[in-house]
């Protein structure tokens, strides 16, 4: 801050208000809303008829597709996250507003933490969307309710990784559509994982490899060991680990990329 | 010279010293200016698309870094006190800024808050300024629903919030109505004649330059060709002329003849006779009376004041209308930088 400034920003105050201008412009836009959260139960009910005699193979860790696939919709609403949050900041730069706040005292991490909370508040809402229509479709958390909160926690950390990625994504590209064109990488990115089959039961060497290396694997099988096994300590410290390695370097390149772009005095 | 609210020189609200700004390439968008502007005058900085007009806004107001040369805005160095800068100016920048999704009041909210702004500071003064630029009646609505003169008078309210001492606007007119670009030209001149604001214009209309601001720098490709107050800057480049058109045709010659005393007679006019004239448009009625003593009956008679753009003409070989094309031209082509406010 300025030694001659009239005013004095907090940062806490700066990062409640563009928390709330985030979350805001999140539910004032159905359309970033309702394609995240149904697309992933389209591709649960789909994928729950077709696949559904996959159960029968030898070794398969569930008699229900559902409960097993329920953990691949989490990591989809993650892609949607990157995507979105990266969308909302290149509109910012497209369309000016960006300017408007580099012209205010405001903090790069205030505004890092203020457009991630629109992208928490629709992770918890699609998170818990999730968990409600799995179970009614009949799948069930081998976990119990507290599985049910430990799950909402590792699905909003997740959310928040990859609404992190989508920082970048947004500083880099020029344009909203821009960012767009990263989701079918990432898409292919999840797909080369356990999301289809636990990784013991894919024979084709290459495939289990990338999916051995792939971290995304280690996060559904995170959610999937609460969903299936029940209290799996392995499963959830992998899973939370690579959730909180990618956000840790997500957050950090993402805040260093805003601070680099808010290249003021 | 003092500014309108009786400035003395010593009260400089922008300067600055062989201003350059390079991007990649080695393209100079701005190519070593000198500005200097009283405070509480209206500064116009009158140039076509491309001619570093916002490069040097977004220089001035900290969000481009200057490539070499040096500026001081409102006493403070843009380069090395940015924060106090920033807590100085306010700025509506060439798109109105604004989130769709948010309303005038959520916007003025957030500004507030952004800035430090005690909550019932922000809450009076963002309700003070909505009035003042007529949205109380959208104040709660998204902007998203608002036509571009809403969003540019919400985009200088916001900009006002904070009570700044200097006021950046770049291009505040551009794709306004007649009637909206009046209502902001009252507004500014307001800020400037009451207020006290420094105002530094950019802008692309000859008009408004000539209207608003009481000293001008008029740049093209990155250097300012021509500065001073708009009369200065007609009278440097010519006196009027006056165009009589006689009633009767075959009295054009007597109609020269009755000119000839009041100036320099000006070729190319078909109907009639044209003159330069000597001692400016005071000779006008005088003009008349000859006329009416000689009996020659004028069917017209024009006065053609030197413009602005006579003055762009004169500093630079083009008309500002001519290079306004040639800009959108090379634009097209992939021909212009169109750098301005790009980082490299």
């Amino acid at each position: 801050m300025s030694p001659t400034a009239r005013y004095k920003p907090s940062l806490l105050i700066q990062i409640r208000e563009l928390a709330r201008r985030s979350i805001m412009r999140t539910v004032r836009q159905p359309a970033s809303i309702v394609p995240a959260t149904l697309f992933p139960l389209i591709l649960l009910a789909i994928n729950s008829s077709g696949l559904d005699a996959t159960t029968e193979i030898p070794g398969f860790p569930t008699d229900s597709y559902v409960t097993f696939a329920l953990a691949f919709a989490f990591l989809q609403a993650g892609v949607f996250a990157v995507v979105g949050t990266g969308q909302n900041l290149a509109e910012d730069q497209v369309n000016g507003f960006f300017s408007r706040l580099q012209l205010t005292p405001i903090r790069p991490a205030a505004l890092v933490a203020g457009q991630l909370a629109g992208t928490l508040a629709l992770g918890l809402f699609q998170a818990s969307s999730y968990i409600a229509v799995g179970l009614i479709a009949g799948g069930s958390i081998e976990a119990g309710i507290p599985g049910a909160l430990v799950l909402i926690a590792l699905a909003t950390l997740i959310t928040l990784a990859f609404g992190s990625i989508g920082l970048i994504a947004g500083m880099r590209a020029s344009t909203p559509e821009n960012v767009q064109g990263i989701f079918p990488v990432l898409f292919v990115f999840l797909f080369m994982s356990s999301m289809a089959l636990p990784r013991d039961l894919i024979q084709t060497d290459w495939f289990r490899t990338v999916a051995t290396y792939n971290p995304v694997s280690y996060m559904i099988e995170g959610i999937r060991s609460l969903l299936i096994t029940g209290w799996d300590g392995e499963a959830l410290a992998l899973g939370f680990g690579f959730a909180t390695v990618i956000l840790v370097i997500a957050l950090t390149v993402a805040t260093a990329s805003i601070k680099s772009r808010m290249v003021r005095a | 010279m003092p500014g309108r609210n009786g400035s003395q020189p010593q009260d400089i609200g922008i300067e600055a010293e062989g201003l350059v700004r390079e991007f990649k390439g080695g393209i100079r968008a701005v190519d070593g200016i000198d500005l200097r502007v009283q405070t509480g005058e209206i500064y116009g900085f009158l140039g076509p698309n491309g001619a570093g007009k916002s490069t040097t806004v977004h220089m001035l107001t900290t969000l481009l870094p200057v490539t070499a040369g040096s500026a001081k805005v409102a006493g403070h160095d843009v380069t090395t006190e940015g924060a106090a800068v920033r807590d100085a100016i306010g700025a509506a920048l060439q798109e109105a800024a604004l989130d769709p999704q948010l309303s005038a009041r959520e916007h003025m909210r957030l500004q507030g808050a952004l800035h430090g702004m005690p909550k019932a500071e922000r809450k009076r003064r963002g309700d003070e300024l909505i009035e003042r630029v007529g949205l109380t009646q959208a104040a709660d609505r998204k902007v998203a629903g608002y036509s571009g003169g809403m969003k540019r008078r919400l985009d200088l309210a916001l900009a006002l919030l904070h009570a700044p001492r200097v006021l950046f606007l770049d291009e505040p007119t551009t794709g306004l109505d007649i009637q909206s670009r009046s209502a902001l030209w009252d507004e500014v001149a307001h800020l400037s004649r009451d207020e006290g604001v420094t105002v530094f214009l950019t802008t692309q209309y000859l008009e408004e330059a000539d209207q608003l601001a009481d000293h001008l720098g008029i740049i093209d490709q990155g250097k300012i060709v021509a500065r001073g107050t708009p009369q200065e800057l007609k009278a440097e480049v010519g006196r009027p002329t006056v165009e009589v058109v006689p009633a009767d045709q075959t009295n054009r010659s007597r109609v020269a003849e009755l000119l000839q005393p009041f100036g320099e007679l000006v070729p190319g006019t078909p109907n009639g006779a044209a003159v330069r004239l000597d001692d400016g448009s005071e000779e006008l009625a005088n003009i008349i009376r000859v006329f009416d003593a000689a009996d020659v009956r004028i069917a017209n008679l024009e006065l053609h004041a030197a413009s602005l753009n006579d003055v762009f003409l004169a500093k630079t070989g083009r008309s500002l209308e001519g290079a306004q094309a040639e800009a959108a031209e090379e634009g097209q082509t992939g021909e212009q930088p169109a750098l301005e406010g790009s980082p490299a």
